[in-house]
């Protein structure tokens, strides 16, 4: 009779999809919110922005070095806007933002081009909006595997193929973990499952206790682990719908390849939606009423944005910021399926993520069956 | 097992330095209707919230339905049913939905039998697929009422279960509740109706917090030993004047065409209407009815307690 009991549980399971169903507009939301939210970053996704502001720092005057420029503003990606005069006046133009990228092309570098040394060219991009510089440095990459085909001829000819003639590199700046563009939608999708997860279940306790319902719900012999799983459970299925709709719009909208093993994903999102479930729960407990429910959920939700690595490359951010950000449920999970969908990483790669985000869910529920009122006191 | 369904003394409770229930000893028979009266904010929601495990007494001690009402508020839920002072059942839910939780949630046997059953003796049954929101006062409490016998409890605590109900719905409602103690169960109900106080087996009547007056309504009026003289004819307001404020009379109270002047010294009472008796009037000299005497706790309460 003090235990936990299916039925009970079930109950509270069933009377919640019922409201649920009931509450168009709410379900509404938590259908149309990933998919306005995917749209919006969605353009930026598809945007590929070109005629990209570059500096030149050609200090090889050779034919070969002449073609490789050539072949970069053909591309249409690089505008090359300014001409630097030594490795100081680049790095300030960089800094200031008046370019996006640096070329930089070496004295020698004809000469060991010919010689099959592989002469370094290095390309130097401000990386902090890497939806800009993404595609830019894709292009620069391909062009400089092919763009003296042409010219290597006769006994040059072996120059060509791997590993290339061209040794070339590019230096992000201001971005070191340098996210491409394709990492939004993973991180998209922990982003919108946060924000939804924490809000709507903030409200699920406040609510039953401003509508009155609590006081008989507390009459009956129900326990508090069972109001709050059982509030939970209904959903993680929406979690799930939200999740779905994210990855097939990211799959056939815009196109990003999804890496790894999808069905991976689906079983370790069921840890950060139920932790993300179990804090909102918590939050509800401890609220007074459904304003104060809302307040506390944006109050997570914040640093679960702005510290997570979603916002910000994790490694680039001070100390204290990064403790913060590695309790936070997201910072895992972002690592998870980032690591998942775009690295192809396997169960052994992410279990170092994964037992954070399970103790966190552990410590959530706990503290919130502790703070369930069984009174009215 | 003892002959009471509630046995319970020195129940108290504080709200930070605000005494709402005071000390109150009560005990109520198995199979019995009992009457909880008294003016808005008494105590009297507070005091079932105690009963029943949802408030914890900062004082006292006793049994409900045999359970220890400090510990084993987990067995007191089973056995219980509480039907709350504001409508608390899912307004988002249909009556049978409702049912079926509740059902749910006390693992009734045989569910879908139980909830027609109970849909069928409150006659819910064409309207089961209604939503609780949109029910009229009278089907909310209906509901209620259904909701709270699905485990078969053996105590209701029904907390104003007819107020904003309608006279009709009124009168079944309370045969239902006969009915159902006829069948053994044990009623404790609060109301401010005089027609329901006078149904109910015994009755208690609280004000701010403390219990003035108990036991069947006989011995409620008897107790009060209150004189009452009912006055009737026109110009009933110069007449009230005239006899407020005079030795010996202390309620004057317009009922409809009629004024009841009250008093719990006879002798005194008598010398005072003797005074201001004129022959305009019909002068009656009558028992106190139930309402004279609880507007006389009342006031003596408020100048002892308030
Ligand atoms: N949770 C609470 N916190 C503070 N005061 C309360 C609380 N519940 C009730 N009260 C106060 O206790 C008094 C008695 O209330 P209540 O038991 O509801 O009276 P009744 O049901 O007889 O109208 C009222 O003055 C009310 O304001
Ligand atoms: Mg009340």
């Amino acid at each position: 009779m003090r235990r936990f009991t299916l039925h009970r549980l079930w109950a509270i399971v069933l009377k919640e999809f019922i409201q649920m169903r009931r509450d168009r507009v709410t379900f509404g939301m938590m259908v149309g919110i990933p998919l306005m939210q995917l749209m919006l970053f969605g353009f930026a996704i598809n945007s590929d922005p070109r005629h990209l502001p570059t500096a030149l720092r050609l200090v090889d005057q050779g034919p070969y070095a002449r073609a490789l420029v050539a072949a970069l503003r053909q591309s249409e990606y690089f505008a090359i806007t300014r001409e630097a005069a030594s490795e100081a006046e680049a790095a300030r133009l960089l800094q200031r933002g008046e370019v996006q990228f640096v070329i930089n092309i070496p004295e020698d570098f004809t000469r060991r081009l010919l010689r099959g040394e592989r002469p370094t060219v290095l390309l130097e991009a401000d990386a902090s909006d890497p939806a800009a510089t993404g595609p830019a440095l894709a292009a620069a990459r391909t062009l400089a595997g092919s763009v003296f085909d042409r010219d290597l001829t006769g006994p040059l000819a072996r120059l060509r193929g791997k590993p290339g003639p061209v040794d070339f590199q590019v230096h992000a700046h201001y971005n070191p973990e340098n996210i491409t563009q394709y990492n939004v939608v993973p991180g998209l999708m922990g982003v919108v499952l946060t924000m939804t997860m924490v809000v709507i279940t903030a409200l699920a306790i406040t609510r039953e206790r401003e509508r009155g319902t609590m006081e008989n719900l507390l009459a009956t012999p129900v326990r508090p682990a069972e109001v709050m799983i059982g509030k939970i459970i209904p959903y993680i299925v929406v979690g799930y719908i939200q999740m779905t709709l994210i990855l097939l719009a990211a799959r056939f909208l815009f196109r990003v390849p999804l890496e790894g093993s999808l069905a991976l994903v689906y079983v370790v999102s069921f840890a950060f939606i139920a932790a993300n479930l179990a804090v909102g729960i918590t939050f509800s407990t401890l609220a007074k009423n459904q304003l104060q429910a809302v307040q506390m959920a944006f109050f997570f939700f914040l640093p679960s944005i702005l510290l997570s690595g979603f916002m910000f490359p994790f490694r680039g951010m001070p100390e204290w910021a990064q403790g913060i950000g590695s309790v936070l449920p997201l910072t895992h999970y972002l690592r998870i399926v980032r690591g998942i969908l775009l690295k192809g990483s396997g169960p052994a790669d992410i279990a170092p993520e994964l037992w954070p985000l399970l103790a966190f869910l552990v410590i959530a529920l706990l503290v919130g069956v502790k703070r369930y009122r069984q009174t009215l006191d | 097992m003892s002959d009471f369904a509630i046995d319970v003394a020195g129940v108290t409770k504080r709200f930070g330095d605000k005494t709402v229930v005071n000390a109150i000893d009560l005990q109520v028979r198995r199979g019995e209707i009992y009457g909880f009266l008294g003016p808005n904010g008494s105590g009297k929601t507070t005091f079932i919230r105690m009963l029943c495990g949802l408030l914890t007494p900062d004082a006292g001690r006793g049994t409900c339905l045999g359970f220890d009402v400090l510990r084993q508020q987990a067995e007191i839920k089973r056995h219980v049913g509480y039907m709350t002072q504001r409508f608390s059942y899912y307004e988002d839910l249909s009556i049978r939905e409702n049912l079926d939780f509740i059902a749910r949630i006390y693992a009734v046997p045989d569910r879908a039998a139980a909830v027609q059953r109970s849909l069928e003796r409150l006659r819910l049954a064409n309207r089961s697929h209604q939503l609780a929101g949109e029910l009229s006062g009278g089907w909310k409490q209906r509901l209620a009422l259904a909701a709270c016998l699905i485990h078969s409890p053996q105590l209701l605590l029904l907390d104003e279960p007819t107020a904003g109900v309608d006279p009709k719905a009124r009168r079944d409602f309370w045969d239902e509740i006969h009915q159902l103690a006829a069948d053994g169960l044990t009623v404790l109900i609060t109301t401010h109706y005089m027609d329901e106080a006078e149904r109910c087996h015994r009755l208690a009547y609280l004000a701010y917090g403390q219990l003035l007056a108990r036991g069947t309504v006989a011995d409620v009026i008897a107790s009060a030993k209150l004189t009452t003289w009912i006055v009737a004819g026109p110009r009933l307001r110069a007449i009230a004047d005239a006899l407020r404020g005079r030795a010996g009379v202390e309620q004057v109270v317009a009922f409809g065409n009629t004024l009841h002047v009250s008093g719990r010294e006879a002798a005194q009472l008598d010398a005072a209407i003797a005074a201001v008796r004129d022959a305009g009037h019909t002068w009656t000299r009558a028992a106190a009815s139930l309402e004279d005497v609880f507007i006389g706790l009342m006031d003596t309460a408020r100048d002892n307690f308030a």
